[in-house]
């Protein structure tokens, strides 16, 4: 472990930009990328209010769509940039990059990340790709209508495939290239951090799971990230330049020939994709997974249980998760034996998240539980992960997903994983950690009344996908009488959607918790949780360079809580033995 | 932490809290087992097999998930703060090896028994005779073409294709083996006869999808997959696509007939060649 100054950090910053806006430090970047995500959780979820109400009312004249009645072409968009926002804007930044920028240099004792100057840079980087998506709405012919997987050759012919395609399209590439960028470094940044920058005492097997599970998505994003680059940067090229990476030869799109293309294969784009997309998603739960061992086990006052497995496990759903994209393929024309493969493999990766749900019970039993509204968030993410993990048991087996694929039945599953039990991860950390970023404590009976909205809210709304998916409900559909055999499904998206619209109505009391308490909620202490990682020694808020000069040394592992014989019912990790009361 | 209130409210919380789970978990079974949205009979052996396999994986996955909800009930409502030591654990070995082990076991082999619904479909080609469907997916519609008394496909045309005057597919004339091809916008197929699919795409990528034949198969640009099938109920079944293809993926559905032998040997010589439609 090497031990250095970090970069140029004795003078504390002077001036609103330098404090607030081009900032070096790694708290204010957490926070502009946290405020970044919050943004665009709001967004997305705006569009996908709007998807819902439109697929039970398609006649009602909505706000936001030019003209009134919503077209299919703008359902699609809708879905597109829904699909897009949440998973770039929102469940790639604010775990990762949010929380993590914000807790990884002081849970590790560090002073700042290793290069500041690019976290900045990373930050903006993300900012610009954000203007940049966001612009597709504007742009004539509007956004892109592939979905936020932009299959080719729907996405790389042009504006000839259909609305959207053509400068919405191409936007939308750009935007995703530029966010891939910021990625990059910031995965860059992570390590080198987490690797170089530990203070005495932090070793390896003394860093808290939020930090594992930081270290291994930074891994994963720094592998992945590069190979949707070179995916956008080749359908960038294809739409553009005239290349024919993804598009073959003979193609007739609405009785016209599309000539000046041969070759290429859209299962390029798939692979290449893919071989991003599934790491992705493990970026956007492995976080959330930290905070809940994290979380639980300081509000069970025990340690977690199994903490060497915990690490294995997060590592193997890592390592894993690079070798199951094709998954995503079992019916795209990808060869069957492959299919075979990838199958056994997606089964397997089923037993380290198993691992971590057993642990994370064995975390509470025995233990003695103080229900916060963070600790609540973190049980709902435990029982979310459960429901939402087990369905992929059924999509990882080719047979059965010769039938689900492409139904409302993989919505209901990803969106239980990612739109509900990562958003969940991230709620646990903000009610935990907002007392430390802000020197405040949120509201509790709000919290826990937005706890309950929410967590009624997001079964009532997935759970009855899962029967779509069963009875076949094709996904991305614009309207549902398309097909005779939707109509006996109209009584369940209905019960959907007034449990959408219910459930994002209270996010507004999140929100308005959030600011509120940020000039009038209760004084934060120090450690308010008594808690056991380094974050809880400093003031709340810390001071600019987080030790106040004196970098703590550890002496313990993170997780020491109810240890027999000692004083108090938690021990901090920086205390040093000799100040560690005896219980009489 | 150690405010007396604390524990009161907690009482409250944990039962709640374990109470909600308790009962969505009962909702979600009742749900499951009631099949009141469910798959439609399946009209193929290979289909019956599928939702075999279905119901050995809804049964396993069914109990881990009541027996992790119950647990997490119950453990949130043993173990709430009402005024208890803690009982100190980091870990146990054992009891980590024999869960990862059944995990393992569990998952492994009930994805080693799929497969060998897998195989049939795609490890196999279609049996000799079938009767050979091509089936070609368009922004937004289908179109199936049969191989006529000859056997043959005609060739195609990027050049030729014409939707508007009735060559959707772009039938070369000067090809001698399209004089008897036919080209139906609905499928038509034998029952108790395998058909062999010829899927492909002229535009963009679709996907082929039967619910009753329990079949779904991507059409991509640039490829012709193969895949077959051997229904055994008559009927009409809807043909929709299943992989986005533009603004009317939507309303991308025909049909299936599934008619006697000599129904859709009538149907066959009922019909005008491609060449005729023109």
């Amino acid at each position: 472990m090497v031990t250095h100054e970090s970069g140029g950090h004795h003078h504390p910053p002077s001036g609103f930009i330098r404090k607030y806006i081009f900032s070096i430090d790694h708290k204010v970047i957490g926070i502009q990328y946290y405020l970044l995500a919050l943004f665009s959780v709001f967004l997305g979820m705006a569009l996908s209010l709007l998807m819902r109400i439109h697929l039970v009312w398609p006649n009602l004249k909505l706000p936001l769509t030019p003209g009134g009645i919503m077209t299919p072409e703008q359902y699609l968009a809708l879905v597109t940039m829904h699909g897009s926002i949440m998973v770039f804007m929102v469940l790639t930044t604010a775990p990762q990059s949010g929380f993590g920028n914000y807790m990884l240099p002081i849970q590790i004792g560090a002073e700042d990340m290793a290069f500041p100057v690019l976290n900045m840079l990373s930050f903006w980087t993300t900012f610009v790709s954000l203007v940049v998506l966001v612009s597709a709405f504007f742009v004539a012919g509007g956004a892109p209508i592939s979905g936020w997987t932009a299959y080719p050759t729907l996405s790389a012919l042009g504006q000839i495939t259909g609305p959207g395609e053509g400068a919405g399209q191409t936007l939308w590439v750009i935007g995703l290239a530029i966010f891939c960028i910021a990625s990059l470094l910031g995965a860059l940044n992570f390590i080198t951090t987490t690797v170089d920058l530990r203070a005495k005492g932090m070793t390896l097997g003394r860093m808290p799971l939020t930090v594992w599970a930081w270290l291994v998505t930074a891994i994963l994003g720094l592998l992945a990230f590069g190979v949707l680059l070179a995916a956008c940067l080749l359908l960038l090229l294809d739409r553009v330049a005239g290349t024919s990476f993804f598009i073959p030869g003979g193609l007739v799109v609405t009785d016209t020939p599309i000539t000046g293309h041969t070759g290429g294969s859209p299962l390029l784009w798939q692979h290449l994709f893919w071989f991003f997309g599934h790491p992705e998603v493990y970026i956007a739960i492995l976080p959330g997974m930290g905070v809940a061992s994290h979380v639980l086990s300081t509000f069970a006052r025990k340690p977690v249980f199994g903490y060497k497995a915990m690490v294995g496990a997060i590592g193997a759903i890592g390592f894993l998760g690079f070798c199951v994209w094709g998954h995503h393929m079992f019916v795209s024309g990808m060869s069957p034996y492959s299919a075979f493969a990838f199958s056994l493999l997606t089964m397997t990766i089923g037993v380290p998240s198993a691992i971590k749900t057993f642990n994370w019970l064995g975390t509470l039993w025995g233990g003695k539980i103080h229900f916060t509204t963070a600790m609540m968030f973190a049980l709902g993410f435990v029982s979310l992960f459960v429901t939402g993990g087990l369905s992929g048991l059924f999509l990882a087996q080719p047979s059965l997903d010769l039938y689900l694929h492409d139904t409302y039945f993989v919505v209901a599953h990803f969106h239980l994983i990612m739109g509900v039990a990562a958003i969940f991860g991230i709620f646990a950390a903000t009610y935990f950690w907002y007392p430390k970023m802000f020197g405040r404590m949120l509201n509790e009976p709000i919290g826990k009344t937005h706890f309950w909205l929410t967590f009624i809210g997001v079964y009532s709304i997935f759970m009855p996908m899962h029967f779509l998916g069963l009875a076949g409900n094709p996904r991305r559909y614009a309207d549902l009488t398309g097909a005779n055999y939707l109509a006996a499904l109209h009584p369940v998206h209905y019960f959907i959607t007034i449990a959408a619209m219910i459930t994002i109505t209270a996010q507004l009391l999140f929100l308005f918790n959030f600011f509120y308490s940020m000039k009038a909620g209760q004084k934060a202490s120090e450690n308010p949780w008594n808690a056991t990682t380094l974050e809880w020694s400093i003031p709340s808020p810390p001071p600019f360079d987080n030790f106040a000069g004196h970098v703590p040394v550890v002496y313990r592992g993170p997780y020491e809580f109810s240890v027999p014989g000692a004083s108090e019912d938690y021990i901090p990790q920086h205390v040093t033995p000799e100040k560690v009361g005896r219980a009489h | 932490m150690t405010r007396k209130s604390e524990e009161q409210g907690s009482a409250a919380v944990a039962f709640t809290l374990a109470t909600f789970l308790v009962i969505f978990t009962a909702v979600t079974v009742y749900l499951f087992l009631a099949k009141i949205w469910w798959f439609p009979v399946p009209i193929t052996q290979f289909g019956t097999q599928i939702d075999d396999q279905f119901h050995r994986t809804l049964v396993i996955t069914g109990v881990v998930f009541v027996l992790a909800q119950l647990g997490l009930a119950l453990v949130i409502f043993r173990s709430r703060d009402h005024g208890q030591q803690v009982s100190f654990f980091e870990g146990n070995s054992t009891m980590e090896f024999v869960w990862t082990l059944a995990t393992i076991i569990m998952f492994v082999g009930l994805g080693l028994y799929g497969e060998h619904a897998w195989a049939e479909a795609h490890f196999q080609g279609a049996a000799p005779g079938a009767v050979q469907v091509e089936v070609t997916g368009q922004q937004f519609t289908w179109n199936f073409r049969y191989a006529g008394p000859d056997g043959k496909f005609g060739g195609t045309k990027p050049e030729l294709v014409s939707a508007s005057t009735g060559n959707p597919l772009g039938v070369d004339p000067k090809d001698p083996a399209s004089k008897d091809d036919v080209v139906s916008p609905v499928m038509y197929a034998p029952e108790g006869h395998e058909v062999e699919l010829l899927i492909r795409t002229q535009d963009v990528t679709h996907s082929f999808y039967v619910r009753e034949l329990r079949l779904k198969q991507d059409a991509v640009p640039g490829m012709v997959i193969h895949m077959h099938f051997d229904a055994l109920d008559p009927g009409q079944y809807e043909i929709v696509c299943a992989e986005l293809c533009g603004l009317g993926h939507y309303k991308m559905r025909t049909f299936l007939n599934v008619v006697s032998q000599a129904e859709f040997d009538k149907w066959m010589s009922d019909q005008e060649t491609a060449l005729q439609q023109q």
